[in-house]
């Protein structure tokens, strides 16, 4: 069990490592940065001479290696914009987005996990067909979009919800309800599959062959067995849904990271988005390994002998 | 002395695209306290539809009926879901045939063992604990208390199925449905469970159905046999009855398929019964066996043949009189 | 409804009359459903230039906010409306239909060449190409694509080609992971170890055993994979890096709206409706292909 923990946190750190690696390269690599840095006004003269003041002019790997040094121990530089260090500038919006994210997973799994139950318990009827529905819509729903739709009702019409901003609870409301309704379908689906496959499973039949009661058999022996693949893939899906945040946070103008990060690429302040993209992506990493964990710890066949 | 189980008339239905597939097509029997019965037949002759049915746990879709189905003298057809669940794992338990799949692996052995017990009685963990460990040495178990903890991915299959035996006798059933209980396992350890099976029910004085498709698991423990194919039963007697002079020619065809050490020589053929059953869905015209007998004539094809009593407790269904059949038989084995 | 009634053992028979026919209608509806709204934007997408009643790029300030047809000051020369800038909504919409499928499907079939290719290797030769491709998959997947995406973009420039480029070459890990565990199982059966008994060539095995068993899995996934291009490049537009103005890009149009959308909502309804109805119709149309082809209905 330590041994294939060490193993997985190995692969982790490579990966970690290699997705530094390749933003880095995409950043440098897809345009010039001093002639962006320097704007659309500026001379050659004006380009070289930023190239140098921002040591954009070394060799790639030098670059690269300096920076991660740095990385390491949290010196993740200075804005090109502001001057701040761009560690403080992520570790003051990380908790937005964090929230966001939370309140947005435990939204989908409150709505998902019952649906596919239901839908599950009671296949093709009525009731499965609407919450297939509810599903297929909520994928073809694009995020923005219906985020406007809310701000237009809730912020407009009914006035109940703050139009935009960062603030207390009241300006989470619509954000998380917009990113859950993303999250949401997956989750379902999964519920539902699992639901149906534990359902046919011999142990069921054990179970009711026991006598025991209808909600024993549901919620202790099949829910237990069924909710295993939507944990893991839960945790996984935290992930995803810190990167769909960026469109939700610019809708709502939430200032968390993704708002952050909208803002540092519009202004061409690259040490803030190579940051952000590694901090998303050990957070995912992070992420998966606990979901791994998870699932090892919520099946005994994995995790005893 | 009042059945233990009374069946008349079973009937279950499944509706189909194809059309309506009847599995099992009037079946009656009854058991006793402390007896075997054992009802054989081949895979897909509707002897595992029989005992779900019994015990309402068919798969959704399928319909049961019967004229009499009942229970100590009580009437099992028109319990509703919640006392008929309050039987099931109390007075009839039920022993399915893959131990492999049939716990659950999210828990423990100890868990699933007590809830089988608590479910039905107001007891203390504690208590429910001692009886799990009382069972488990009685199937055979040893070290039973840390076998509580254990998974059931950390046994092997001959001892999951005597853990299955183990709950099913929590709450002190009267009456055990085995099905199949010992196919999927080694012939070794098949003897030892059905030693097991046949001492426990001599113990506690149930009544047990036992399902299956191996003759020789009827001979060791059976009391009482009832035949059956393609969802009807087409013989019943005594275990000594049956073996010494089958009636029905399906029965005797599966009495040939038998090597008989001492009496089959070597090099010579076993037994077969040519062709195939035939299709359950719709209504079945004539005698069901008709197609595959060697001893069919023009009417198999056309009557439907009624189970015949020769005796109390011996019945066997075809057209043909009970010297005839039993003529057949020995005409067979002198061949 | 009590909850015992809920309770079924699941099904283990052949399912009923009822349900298969159920399940053939409902699958056959959403497909059809699905390919008939489908064809008909593809319809729209392709006679363009003679359905749209105006010029998409043409401006005309004096016209411009006009509501759309069904609003009072609305008439019939600007359908649905006109935008910040007076142009035609309608046509708008319409020549946006060509944006939209053209990137949905650029962006499919990139990703689906990649995807499918890595995860054909991976799971045919299996071994240390299938650990490299599946750390390949899983750096993939740490990174976020509209973070990638944004940052790219804006630094290549928005332009039309550079978001078929980015998505084409994001998308590709549904693809590989499907790909690669269908490869698996179907490399394990039986006819593959008998064509490579005889002597086939890797490639041919390939092409000839495993390509037609994961047809069906890559269908279903270059639905989902093409409605979720459209999606990210309304998105990336929506946010000023995907498709430049002025072009009609229905993302596009909803930003340029959103400044004007609590006084003249249509302005982002419109478009929003268009979206939602394309990546409907693919979506139903990859869930009805699902359902015909599973397997009750094979053989």
């Amino acid at each position: 069990m330590l041994a294939y923990f060490l193993k997985r946190s190995l692969v982790a750190l490579l990966v970690a490592i290699t997705v530094s690696i390749i933003s880095f390269m995409l950043l440098h690599l897809s345009g010039d940065l001093a002639q962006a840095l320097a704007g659309p006004a500026a001379t050659a003269a004006d380009v070289a001479q930023v190239r140098k003041a921002y040591g954009l002019d070394r060799p790639l790997p030098v670059q690269y290696l300096e920076w991660g040094v740095k990385a390491l121990s949290g010196d993740f530089g200075q804005s090109f914009f502001n001057r701040e260090p761009v560690f403080d500038m992520i570790a003051e919006r990380l908790p937005i987005t964090m929230t966001l994210g939370a309140t947005a997973l435990a939204l989908a799994l409150a709505l998902s996990i019952p649906l596919g139950i239901v839908a599950a318990v009671r296949p093709n009827t009525w009731l499965d067909r609407l919450a297939l529905t509810v599903s297929v819509f909520g994928q073809a729903l694009p995020s923005f979009w219906f985020g406007l739709l809310l701000i237009i009702l809730f912020g407009l019409e009914l006035r109940w919800l703050p139009v935009s901003g960062t603030g207390g609870w009241r300006y989470y409301v619509m954000p998380s309800i917009t990113l859950a309704y993303y999250a949401t379908p997956a989750f379902m689906r999964l519920t539902r599959a699992g639901m149906l496959e534990v359902l046919a499973s011999d142990y069921i039949r054990t179970a009711r062959a026991k006598g025991l009661r209808p909600a024993s058999v549901l919620f202790k022996h099949a829910l237990r067995n069924a909710i295993i693949p939507v944990v893991a893939v839960a945790a996984v899906q935290f992930g995803f849904l810190l990167g769909g945040s960026i469109v939700v946070e610019s809708v709502f103008s939430l200032h968390g990271v993704g708002y952050l990060a909208w803002e540092a690429i519009s202004r061409a302040d690259f040490p803030v988005v190579q940051a952000i993209v590694l901090v998303l992506a050990c957070i995912y990493i992070v992420l998966t390994l606990f979901a791994d964990m998870l699932n090892a710890f919520l099946d005994p066949r994995i995790r005893v002998r | 002395m009042t059945a233990l189980l009374a069946v008349e008339e079973l009937h279950v239905e499944i509706p189909l695209a194809l059309g309506t597939l009847r599995p099992v097509r009037g079946v009656s029997f009854e058991i006793e306290r402390g007896k075997t019965l054992s009802i054989v037949g081949e895979s897909g002759c509707g002897k595992s539809l029989t005992s779900l049915a019994i015990m309402n746990l068919l798969p959704r879709g399928a319909r049961r009926t019967a004229t009499r189905l009942s229970y100590g003298g009580s009437d099992l057809l028109g319990l509703d879901e919640r006392a008929m669940a309050d039987l099931r794992g109390n007075e009839i338990a039920m022993i399915f045939q893959e131990p492999m799949t049939s716990l659950n692996p999210a828990f423990t052995i100890g868990n699933q063992l007590e809830e089988a017990l608590l479910r039905h009685r107001k007891v203390a963990r504690t208590e429910a604990r001692a009886r799990a460990v009382y069972l488990l040495e009685k199937v055979g178990i040893t070290a039973a208390p840390e076998r509580l903890r254990q998974y059931p991915h950390q046994l092997s299959g001959g001892l999951r199925q005597r853990v299955m035996i183990a709950m099913a006798l929590m709450c002190g059933p009267k009456l055990i449905i085995a099905d199949e209980p010992t196919t999927a396992l080694d012939v070794t350890i098949q003897a030892q469970i059905l030693h097991l099976l046949a001492a426990l029910r001599r113990e506690f004085e149930m009544g047990v159905i036992l399902i299956t498709h191996d003759l020789g698991v009827v001979a060791r423990i059976a009391d009482r046999v009832a035949v059956m194919y393609a969802g009807e039963i087409v013989e019943s007697g005594s275990v000594e009855e049956i073996f010494a002079r089958p009636l029905h020619p399906y029965t005797q065809g599966l009495m040939r398929c038998i090597p008989v050490p001492g009496r089959s020589r070597r090099g010579e053929h076993l037994g077969s019964i040519p062709g195939m059953v035939p299709s359950l869905i719709g209504a079945l015209r004539g005698c069901a066996f008709s197609n595959r007998c060697s001893h069919a004539f023009e009417r198999c094809a056309v009557e439907s043949v009624p189970l015949r009593e020769i005796a109390p407790d011996r019945a066997y269904r075809c057209l043909l009189s009970a010297e005839a059949c039993a003529r057949n038989a020995l005409e067979a084995a002198a061949q | 409804m009590s909850v015992e009634s809920f309770i079924g053992i699941g099904d283990r028979l052949q399912p009923s009359a009822a349900t298969i026919l159920r399940r053939r209608v409902f699958g056959h509806t959403t497909f059809v459903f699905g390919a008939g709204t489908l064809a008909f934007i593809l319809l729209v997408a392709l006679n363009a230039s003679w359905l749209a009643p105006h010029d998409p790029y043409a401006q005309d300030l004096p016209q411009r906010l006009i509501p759309p047809i069904w609003s009072a000051e609305g008439s019939w020369t600007h359908v649905l409306g006109t935008d910040q800038l007076g142009r035609d909504y309608l046509s708008r919409l319409i020549y946006g239909t060509r944006i939209s499928l053209l990137i949905g499907t650029a962006a499919m079939a990139m990703s689906g060449l990649i995807g499918t290719t890595l995860g054909v290797l991976a799971g045919y030769f299996g071994g240390r190409i299938d650990l490299a491709i599946n750390f390949i998959i899983t750096t993939r997947l740490a990174m976020p694509i509209i973070l990638v995406a944004l940052a790219v973009a804006a630094l290549a420039g928005s332009s039309l080609e550079n978001v078929i480029l980015v998505l084409g070459l994001l998308l590709w890990d549904r693809f590989a992971v499907v790909t690669r565990s269908v490869t698996l199982q179907v490399r394990g059966l039986d006819y593959v170890a008998a064509a490579q008994a005889v002597g086939c060539s890797s490639l041919r095995v390939v092409a000839s055993e495993i390509l037609p068993n994961i047809l069906n899995a890559i269908i279903v996934v270059a639905t989902l994979e093409m409605a979720n291009a459209i999606l990210l490049e309304a998105a990336l537009s929506f946010l000023g890096v995907g498709v430049p103005s002025p072009l009609p890009s229905w993302g596009l149009m909803i930003a340029e709206g959103k400044e004007y959308m609590f006084f003249t909502p249509w302005v982002i309804t419109v478009p929003g409706v268009a979206l939602f109805t394309l990546v409907l119709a693919i979506n139903l149309l990859g869930d009805g292909v699902r359902d015909l082809t599973a397997p009750e209905h094979r053989n």
